[in-house]
């Protein structure tokens, strides 16, 4: 039974750019060789931490959806950790909430869908999500 | 001699006291993402800190899922532990 994971990991910044490549198609061969399936995958590449991990201020991101095994998870995270390019890795279990996001995000990263720009503004389009939240305390 | 009025110092203020409501059942929104720190900035105070569901007014159910993606963000370095004047 394939269940869908998601996971984000995090290189470290010393890495040459064809060196955080051969990282990357590690993890994904990895995967493919453990009878998963990569679903998307995303390179954020060099982003700032939001706090130095291991002295280290920014780091190569990347995320591979995918499909395997819950065993091949645990298989994977080891590999993570005996990893010295990895300074950090998050990887969990999506519900289907999240895989249709996911699918919702990829289907619109991909095409921009150019087609329905003339339609009129859509009135659910995420009602009052800009306002801020006012604190005020009442108790 | 005595006023028998009751008397303010301030004029008092009648306010409307507008309802929370949570924002995910408004919008129809199931699932929090985790990879969107400016998002989850609305959730969080100077400090970092998540904001407790009676000032959002977000639902427990979705409270603890906002509580979930923040916490993930913060453990991919996305946002931070502890700071001072985010935002």
């Amino acid at each position: 039974m394939l269940r869908q994971y998601e996971t984000v990991f995090i290189l470290t910044p010393v890495l040459s750019d064809v060196q955080m490549k051969e990282a990357v198609a590690k993890y994904r061969d990895l995967i493919l060789a453990g009878e998963g399936e990569i679903v998307y995958e995303e390179d954020w590449g060099l982003k700032k931490l939001a706090y130095p991990i291991q002295k280290k201020s920014t780091g190569f991101y990347h995320l591979i959806g995918f499909k395997a095994t819950p065993d091949f998870v645990a298989r994977l995270e080891l590999q993570y950790r005996r990893d010295e390019r990895v300074i950090r890795f998050l990887t969990f279990a999506m519900d289907k909430h999240a895989i249709a996001y996911a699918e919702k995000r990829n289907t619109k990263s991909k095409d921009p869908v150019p087609v329905k720009e003339e339609k009129p503004a859509p009135k659910v389009k995420k009602p009052d999500l800009d306002d801020d939240i006012d604190i005020d305390e009442e108790d | 001699m005595a006023n028998k009025e009751i008397r303010f110092l301030n004029p008092p203020t009648f306010e409307v006291k507008k309802k929370k409501y949570c924002r995910f059942k408004k919008a129809g929104i199931k699932y929090i993402d985790y990879k969107d720190p400016e998002f989850l900035k609305r959730f969080l105070n100077e400090q970092g800190k998540i904001l407790p569901r009676r000032i959002t007014g977000t639902s427990l159910k979705f409270q603890r899922k906002v509580a979930q993606a923040v916490k993930r963000a913060r453990h991919l370095a996305l946002l931070p532990y502890v700071t001072d004047l985010l935002k």
